[in-house]
C-alpha cells in the first residue's frame, strides 16, 4: 500500500516536472521571437504604467485648470492639456484602465460563452452541433461593429453594456475554435478510455477535454483583446460606449474631435495609446500562438 | 456542382432571416417607449393612441416582427422613419450608392497595391524590402481605420492643406477616405499573400516548373498566384464587409451623406426604424457577398469542386485529378 503510494508521488513529482519544462520550454520559444518579446514589453510597460498611474501623474484627471486650456506638450504636461485644462497624460494613463478593463471584461464574456456553446457542439455533434453553428452563423453574418453598435445604442452607455455589447459580436469566433479543439480532442484514446470506464459527460468534458483546449483558447483571447480595445475606442468614438467625463480612449477623441483643426495632441496622443496597445498585443499574441503550436518546435 | 449551388443557396435564406430575427430583436427590447420619441412632450392620449396605430406599434412583438417581414418581403420597404416620416428604403436608395462606391474603390486599391506587394515580398523572402515591408503591414494591421482618417486628417487636410476635409465635392476629396479605408485591407492582404505564396512556392509542383526551365515569372504567374487565390478571395470578401460596417465611422469622420452617417443620424435620434434597416440591409449584402465567396472558391479551387461534383461526373473529375497529380509527380 505504501509503496504504491511512493510510486505515485514520484509520478506526480514527475508530472509536474515535466509540465514545468513544458512551460518553461514555451516561455523559451516566446521570447526567442524578437517581434513576440517587443510585444510582451510593451504590454508589460503599458500595464505598469496604467495600473500604477497614481504613481506617474501629477495631476488628477479630472481637475480643470481654466487657466490652462490646450497646452502643448512640456515638462509639466507631457502630453498637454484638454479644453477643460486637464492634463492628457494622467486622462490618458487612467483612461487605460477603462479601455483594458472593458477589454478584458468583454474577452473573457466571449470566451466563456464560447467555451460553453463550442464545447456542446463539438462533444455532442449531430443535432445539437448542427443547431449551435447554425446560430453561431447567423450571429457572424452580422458585421461585428454593426452587432455592437445595434446592441449598445439598445443597452446605453457605460462600460459594463460595453463589454457586453461587444463580447456577443466576439462569442461565434470563440465557440468556433472551441468546437474544433473538442472535436480533434474527442478523437483521442484517452477520452474512449475514460467513456469505457464509465465516466460521465460532465466529467469527461470538465477533466479530459477541457484542459487540452486552454492552449488555441489564451491564443485567441489575446488576439481578441486587441480587436476589443479597436472596437471599444470605436464605440466610444462615436458616442456609444463609455462617455465623456469618464477617461476611456475612444472618448477622449470624440470630445476632442471637435479641436482637430487647432489642437493636434488630443487627437494624436490617444491615438498612440490605442495604437501601441493593439500593436503589443497582436504580436504577443502572434508570438503565443507560434510558442504554442508544437508543429513549429524546433 | 449545381446541387451544392442550390443548397448553399438555400441555406442563406434562413441565415437572412435569422440575422433580421436578432437584429429586430435588439432593437425591440430597448428600453423606452417608441411612442413618446416620435410625439416628444405635450400630447393627448388619442394622439398617442392614433401614433401607435400608424407605425404599428399597438401590435405584441410577434405582430410587429411579423409585419415588418411581410413589409420587406412583399413592397421591399423597411418601414417609416420615427423622427422624419419618411420611408427608409426612399432615404436608402439615395445613400447607399455613395457607400458602396466608397467600398468598391477602397477594396480595388487593397487588390492592385495589397497583391503585387504580398507577391514581391513573398519572393525577395528576407530582404530590406521584405522586411520593410512586413513591418509596415504588422503596424497598419493595428491601427483602427477611424485613427488613420483623424491623424490623415490633421497632417494632409489641417497641417499641409493639401487635400479637403470634409464632403465628397470634387475627386481630391475622395482621396482621404478611400486611402484610410483600403490601407488596412491593403496590409491584411499582403500579409495574407505573403504567407500563402510562401507556402505554395515550396510545394513540389513549383520546382517542377523551375526544372522545366520555365522563367521565374512564368513560374510565379502560372502555377503559384492560381493558387493563393482562395485566402485572397477571403480578404476581399472580409474587406468589403468591413469597409460597409465601418462606414459609419469613417462618413461621420468625413462628413459623407451616406449609409454610416444615416445610421448616425438613427441613433442619436434613437430612431429604431432607421437602425433596423441599415444593420439589416447591411447584414444582407454581406450575407449575399458571403454566398457569392463561397460559390467563388468552388469554381476556382478544382478540389473544391470534386467534392461536389456528382455521380459519374465527380467520378470522372477525381481520375482526372489524380491524372493530373501522376502527371506532375
Amino acid at each position: 500500500m505504501r509503496r504504491k503510494k511512493e510510486t505515485a508521488n514520484i509520478e506526480n513529482m514527475e508530472m509536474a516536472t515535466r509540465r514545468r519544462g513544458q512551460w518553461r520550454d514555451i516561455l523559451g520559444r516566446l521570447f526567442r521571437n524578437k517581434l513576440g518579446t517587443l510585444g510582451v514589453i510593451i504590454v508589460v510597460v503599458l500595464l505598469i504604467l496604467i495600473v500604477f498611474a497614481g504613481v506617474f501623474t501629477k495631476y488628477d484627471y479630472s481637475a480643470q485648470d481654466f487657466g490652462s486650456r490646450f497646452l502643448l506638450p512640456s515638462l509639466e504636461h507631457p502630453m498637454g492639456t484638454d479644453n477643460f485644462g486637464r492634463d492628457l497624460w494622467s486622462r490618458l494613463l487612467y483612461g487605460g484602465r477603462i479601455s483594458l478593463l472593458v477589454a478584458v471584461v468583454a474577452v473573457i464574456i466571449a470566451t466563456g460563452l464560447g467555451i460553453v456553446f463550442g464545447s456542446i457542439a463539438g462533444y455532442f455533434g449531430g443535432k445539437t452541433d448542427l443547431i449551435i453553428t447554425r446560430l453561431m452563423d447567423i450571429l457572424m453574418a452580422i458585421p461585428a461593429l454593426l452587432l455592437a453598435i445595434a446592441i449598445s445604442s439598445a443597452l446605453g452607455s457605460g462600460p459594463i453594456k460595453t463589454a457586453i455589447a461587444i463580447s456577443i459580436s466576439s462569442i461565434p469566433h470563440a465557440a468556433r475554435i472551441m468546437r474544433s479543439t473538442v472535436m480533434s480532442v474527442k478523437g483521442n484514446e484517452f477520452v474512449e478510455a475514460a467513456q469505457a470506464t464509465g465516466s460521465g459527460n460532465t466529467r469527461i468534458i470538465f477533466k479530459h477535454i477541457l484542459p487540452n483546449t486552454i492552449a488555441p483558447l489564451i491564443v485567441n483571447a489575446t488576439l481578441q483583446l486587441g480587436g476589443c480595445i479597436m472596437s471599444i475606442s470605436g464605440l466610444s468614438f462615436i458616442g456609444l460606449g463609455v462617455q465623456p467625463p469618464t477617461p476611456e480612449w475612444g472618448s477622449i477623441l470624440a470630445a476632442g474631435r471637435a479641436y482637430i483643426r487647432d489642437f493636434w495632441p488630443i487627437i494624436v496622443f490617444p491615438s498612440l495609446f490605442i495604437v501601441l496597445t493593439v500593436f503589443g498585443f497582436n504580436l504577443f499574441g502572434d508570438a503565443l500562438r507560434d510558442a504554442l503550436d508544437p508543429r513549429l518546435k524546433d | 456542382m449545381i446541387k451544392y449551388f442550390i443548397k448553399r443557396l438555400l441555406w442563406t435564406i434562413p441565415v437572412m432571416l435569422g440575422v433580421l430575427v436578432v437584429v429586430f430583436t435588439i432593437t425591440y427590447f430597448t428600453p423606452g417607449d417608441p411612442v413618446m420619441t416620435i410625439l416628444g412632450t405635450g400630447y393627448t392620449p388619442e394622439r398617442y393612441a392614433a401614433m401607435a396605430h400608424e407605425f404599428g406599434l399597438d401590435k405584441g412583438y410577434f405582430g410587429q416582427i411579423g409585419s415588418y417581414i411581410w413589409n420587406l418581403i412583399s413592397q421591399g420597404s423597411f418601414g417609416k422613419s420615427f423622427a422624419s416620416n419618411i420611408p427608409i428604403a426612399q432615404e436608402i436608395a439615395i445613400r447607399f450608392p455613395v457607400t458602396l462606391k466608397l467600398a468598391l474603390l477602397s477594396t480595388f486599391f487593397v487588390v492592385i497595391v495589397g497583391l503585387p506587394l504580398g507577391i514581391l515580398s513573398a519572393t525577395k523572402q528576407y530582404s530590406a524590402f521584405d522586411t520593410s515591408l512586413t513591418a509596415v503591414a504588422l503596424i497598419l494591421c493595428a491601427v483602427p481605420s477611424f485613427i488613420l482618417a483623424l491623424l490623415s486628417l490633421i497632417l494632409f487636410g489641417v497641417k499641409l492643406r493639401w487635400l479637403p476635409i470634409s464632403g465628397l465635392d470634387t475627386w481630391k476629396s475622395w482621396i482621404l477616405p478611400v486611402a484610410t479605408n483600403a490601407l488596412g485591407g491593403i496590409a491584411v492582404l499582403m500579409r495574407m499573400t505573403r504567407t500563402t505564396m510562401l507556402e505554395v512556392i515550396r510545394q513540389d509542383y513549383i520546382r517542377t516548373a523551375r526544372a522545366k526551365g520555365l522563367k521565374e515569372s512564368v513560374v510565379i504567374r502560372r502555377h503559384a498566384l492560381q493558387n493563393c487565390l482562395i485566402p485572397v478571395l477571403t480578404v476581399i470578401g472580409s474587406n468589403l464587409t468591413m469597409q460597409l460596417a465601418g462606414a459609419i465611422i469613417i462618413e461621420t469622420i468625413f462628413n459623407i451623406n451616406g449609409m454610416g452617417m444615416y445610421l448616425m443620424q438613427g441613433i442619436l435620434a434613437r430612431d429604431y426604424p432607421v437602425i433596423n434597416g441599415t444593420v439589416i440591409l447591411i447584414a444582407f449584402i454581406v450575407c449575399v457577398m458571403n454566398l457569392a465567396v463561397d460559390l467563388l472558391y468552388a469554381l476556382v479551387d478544382p478540389r473544391i469542386k470534386a467534392q461536389y461534383t456528382s455521380g459519374k461526373r465527380k467520378a470522372k473529375a477525381i481520375r482526372k485529378l489524380r491524372s493530373a497529380k501522376t502527371e506532375v509527380e
